[in-house]
């Protein structure tokens, strides 16, 4: 509601972010903790396994869980440093209200929720009950991702529900389902060992996915060439066999111009294609005229590097193809995501050891999260919203009348342009700080200012929580049980290490409460996260994202279970398409033609640099968690305009000099650091930042027309340098809304 | 060494390619009790302006230890296990001879408590059977602990080496940095 209620700066000094260190001789009682719990890192899709130390409801330190299989004690700075977020100074404890110009303080419960449910039941009635949405995130667990899904639907009763894997992992389910019919990785990593040839396109694997380095080198220790895509040189591209430094935005020509070199010298599984696919030929058709002159022109790769790429993929009796945000970010994500798929059916290589294919998770749920129904447009089990029986399924799992589930609503982005046009008033939101990590992002923001009313559910005051007029201490990731999947597609156990300190309360409780308070508690009945977890298995029964035969004991005792798994005697699923059949209805794979188009912007006169925003390894998306942890703040505090000496030359930039970049959408103002590791065409910066250090300012509300991912990754920029160095202040201030 | 369950038959190995710069071994290191939040091992870009290479440095623990050689109090021990521990906080003079004299660059004055401190490769944890804390949670293998012929098997494209030629003079360690299948010595000249 409306502007801040006090300055940023006081909110800041409120509710940080403020930066917390362990004390020098470490928490008390860390050398003697009362339990040591066996759970996962609350962070990226990897979830490596890592156990918490406890001592009097507190986490006190973290120690290498080296028996769990995927990461065996493996840890990245993120991870060794997340427990950090227990004993934190900025812990939300009380429920709070906002007051107008005196900030935020505290409330009850009763008076909070009472609150929230008035202003749900006052706009729905002047509005119609769509007019109130909610903003889900897929760090949650499975089950309180089903739960809010259900919640929205049951008890708020609108069809306007999206999540943050909106700007996350939604082009690639939607290539996956056109392709295969299934939203999943088609294998887990075990398959990379003895891949002849890895190819990792738009991933920064080392910095946002570290932990998955290792499986990388020891496929390269057995021999395998590495190629990697990506406009930068990146620490994992920095030792590749072949780095294809791409100009972003043009991916789908690249993948496009292989696949007419994999055409061009057979270097094709012409039994796989002619049995297990279809769209072949109407693939190829769309590459025709993609050779390598074209391509060279069009990706601004070597025309040499792109041939040996395709010749390496051609010639490879076994391969694995990973991707993530560098191919989705796009206007053109599902196009990209299908552009690689392509290569992976015209060579057959799917379904076999040592053949692999998948899109790399980015969120801690990201995978489960995006199957239980806190989509728009998805029911759980990875169901279509909008299909008859799907609906049916889900109503008498929810014993709902069928009528009663609303229809499809507007995803995360659409919602924002919603509140702008008035036909959204009010918003509920839960793990998701958009005002940062969504872009083009001072139009978010205004957003937030517009609507009637506004109930934030979080553990920390995150930039978004500021513009609420009711905030709730929600739940750590340590403070419940459940399940998530991770990128491999292996359901894990979380679990409960501590309770919510003062006053906050589980996610769990809140979501419960506000159902009953709403009407609706006849269909919330759970007294704990596994019958949570059991109704989800119903629900997903039968659906393409089938849990029904995985319960907890089974996960604990096999240290995670692969779904599709469809009853309580299958083993679970690790590898899929070992059968061939396909999860399509014809049960044969897609190919997908995919004709170049450029992206949503292009440069210009005007515009002349390629703007392209990433991660760096010690943050994490919007930052709510990260940009609290100390060391992870000081091992790189703000975000750098990456650029090269040969464009900064251009501008007469110098290193540390602070440069203007601006775009059509707003100007912000970074510090540059020149590196010959990035395309001469291109600019960097990480996203991780708010207020007048973010990114997001800057880049563009274009969207999928499918996945309606919005377009991080490239925009058209103007560099103009201000002449001085940066100066030393507050980097508090710095980050500060406008 | 009482009751002591090193591995004698484990050692330390550094691939510097594989370092990505992630820093997880400082931050974890940091967080022995022992080490008060200061880091032991080392992560530092080579030179970012051309390249994302780091570089990582651990403890070499030398066969004959420079710092203890040059340290006038005899606060450098090395123990029948090979490990060279740190300052003897009873005896250190903090006059900084090691830190001038390891040809590696790792012990550090402390300011603060006027200490020299640096690795003791985790002697709480190794001497309970445990891998050092950096090569245990190390994302990317660019530090590993373990037996010569696991590694070798694992890794057949490199050689552990353990010779190092600093103009003329050699120094052998029991910490071995993996070299391209072959390498007998790295000479830095």
């Amino acid at each position: 509601m409306a502007k801040l209620p006090v300055s940023s700066e006081q909110l800041i000094a409120d509710f940080g972010p403020h930066k917390n260190y362990p004390p020098r001789e470490g928490f008390v009682g860390r050398d003697e903790p009362d339990e040591v719990v066996k759970t996962h890192c609350c962070f990226c899709g990897m979830q490596c396994g890592i156990k918490l130390l406890v001592k009097n409801n507190r986490v006190v330190g973290f120690d290498p869980w080296e028996e769990f299989p995927f990461n065996e004690g493996r840890l990245c700075p993120k991870g060794v440093q997340r427990y950090l977020q227990n004993n934190h100074p900025d812990r939300l404890l009380h429920p709070f209200g906002r007051v107008e110009g005196a900030g935020f303080r505290p409330l009850g419960w009763d008076a909070a929720l009472d609150r929230t449910v008035a202003e749900i039941r006052r706009i729905q009635a002047e509005h119609g009950p769509h007019a109130f949405a909610m903003l889900s995130g897929v760090s949650l667990t499975n089950e309180k991702s089903y739960l809010v899904g259900k919640f929205a639907r049951l008890a708020l009763k609108t069809r306007n529900l999206d999540y943050n894997g909106r700007l996350c992992m939604v082009s690639a389910g939607a290539g996956n389902k056109k392709a295969f019919g299934l939203d999943r990785a088609s294998n887990t990593y075990a398959d990379l060992a003895h891949a002849e040839v890895i190819m990792i396109c738009g991933t920064n694997v080392s910095e946002t996915f570290p932990t998955l380095t290792h499986w990388i080198w020891q496929a390269r220790d057995n021999g395998a060439k590495l190629i990697v895509v990506d406009p930068r040189l990146t620490p994992i591209a920095r030792t590749a066999d072949l780095h294809l430094p791409i100009r972003p935005g043009r991916d789908s020509a690249l993948y496009g111009a292989i696949l007419h070199q994999l055409v061009k010298h057979d270097w094709l599984d012409h039994d796989f294609i002619a049995q297990h696919t279809s769209g072949f030929a109407e693939a190829t058709a769309a590459v025709k005229d993609y050779d390598l002159t074209w391509a060279e022109q069009t990706t601004g790769i070597d025309a040499a590097k792109i041939m040996r790429a395709a010749e390496m993929w051609g010639r490879a009796k076994t391969s694995f193809l990973l991707h993530a945000r560098g191919i989705e970010h796009h206007s053109k994500g599902v196009e990209n995501v299908v552009s690689c798929i392509n290569l992976v059916l015209a060579t057959g290589r799917i379904g076999k050891p040592y053949c692999g294919y998948g899109t790399i998770t980015g969120q801690g749920n990201g995978q489960g999260g995006r199957e239980h129904g806190h989509k728009c447009d998805q029911l759980p089990g990875n169901r279509d919203i909008e299909n008859p029986e799907h609906r049916a399924h889900i109503a008498r799992v929810w014993n709902v009348p069928e009528p009663e589930i609303p229809h499809k609503g507007l995803t995360a982005y659409e919602i924002i342009e919603a509140i702008h046009r008035g036909e959204i008033r009010g918003m509920i939101s839960i793990c998701f700080n958009p005002v940062v990590s969504l872009p083009n992002n001072n139009y978010v923001r205004e957003a937030f200012e517009k609507l009637e009313h506004y109930t934030a559910i979080d553990f920390f005051l995150n930039e978004t929580a500021r513009h609420a007029d009711i905030v709730l201490p929600g739940s750590l990731h340590e403070e419940e049980d459940g399940t998530v999947t991770t990128a491999e597609g292996r359901v894990v156990r979380i679990r409960r290490a501590v309770t919510p300190p003062g006053e906050a309360r589980t996610d769990t409780d809140i979501l419960l409460e506000l159902a009953r308070r709403l009407g609706a508690g006849d269909k919330f009945e759970f007294k704990t996260s596994e019958e949570i977890f059991t109704e989800l298995r119903y629900a997903s029964q039968g659906g393409t994202a089938d849990y029904f035969g995985i319960t907890y004991e089974k996960i604990e005792k096999n240290m995670g279970v692969f779904w599709p798994c469809p009853t309580l005697d299958h083993p679970g699923t690790p590898r899929l398409w070992e059968d061939r059949k396909f999860a399509t209805p014809d049960g044969k794979a897609h190919f997908n033609p995919v004709s170049y188009r450029d992206p949503g912007e292009i440069t210009d006169a005007e515009y002349p640099v390629i703007l392209t925003t990433g991660r760096v390894v010690s943050q994490y998306l919007s930052g709510t968690q990260t940009r609290r942890i100390g060391k992870l703040v000081d091992q790189y505090p703000e975000p750098l305009l990456e650029i090269h000496p040969t464009l900064a030359a251009r501008y007469n930039i110098h290193d540390r000099e602070v440069v203007r970049v601006v775009t059509r959408r707003g100007a912000a103002e970074f510090p540059a650091q020149l590196v010959e590791t990035i395309r001469t065409d291109t600019v960097f910066i990480p996203y991780h930042w708010p207020g007048r250090k973010s990114a997001n300012q800057l880049t563009s509300g274009h969207l999928d027309p499918v996945s309606k991912i919005p377009e991080f990754k490239v925009c058209a920029a103007r560099l103009e340098p201000l002449g001085h160095p940066e100066p030393v202040g507050d980097a508090r201030t710095a980050f500060a809304s406008p | 060494m009482q009751n002591t369950q090193i591995k004698t038959d484990e050692e330390f190995f550094i691939d510097p390619q594989r370092c990505i710069g992630c820093r997880a071994c400082e931050m974890a290191c940091a967080e022995c009790e022992t080490n008060g939040q200061t880091s032991m091992i080392h992560v530092d870009y080579v030179d970012r302006y051309i390249s994302t290479q780091t570089s990582v440095q651990v403890c070499m623990h030398c066969e004959d230890p420079a710092c203890a050689r040059v340290c006038p109090a005899d606060a450098i021990t090395k123990d029948e296990f090979g490990i060279v521990h740190t300052a003897n906080t009873a005896r250190c003079i903090s006059c900084a001879n090691c830190v001038l004299a390891c040809p590696f660059g790792v012990p550090k004055k402390m300011e603060e408590t006027q200490i020299m401190m640096k690795c003791n490769m985790c002697y709480d944890r190794t001497s309970a059977g445990k891998r050092p804390m950096c090569a245990t949670v190390c994302p990317s293998g660019a530090l590993w602990f373990g037996k010569r012929e696991k590694i070798a098997q694992m890794r057949p494209n490199s050689t552990p080496v353990n010779t190092f030629m600093f103009g003329a003079q050699t120094v052998r360690t029991k910490v071995n940095i993996m070299m391209p299948a072959g390498s007998t010595a790295l000479s830095v000249d």
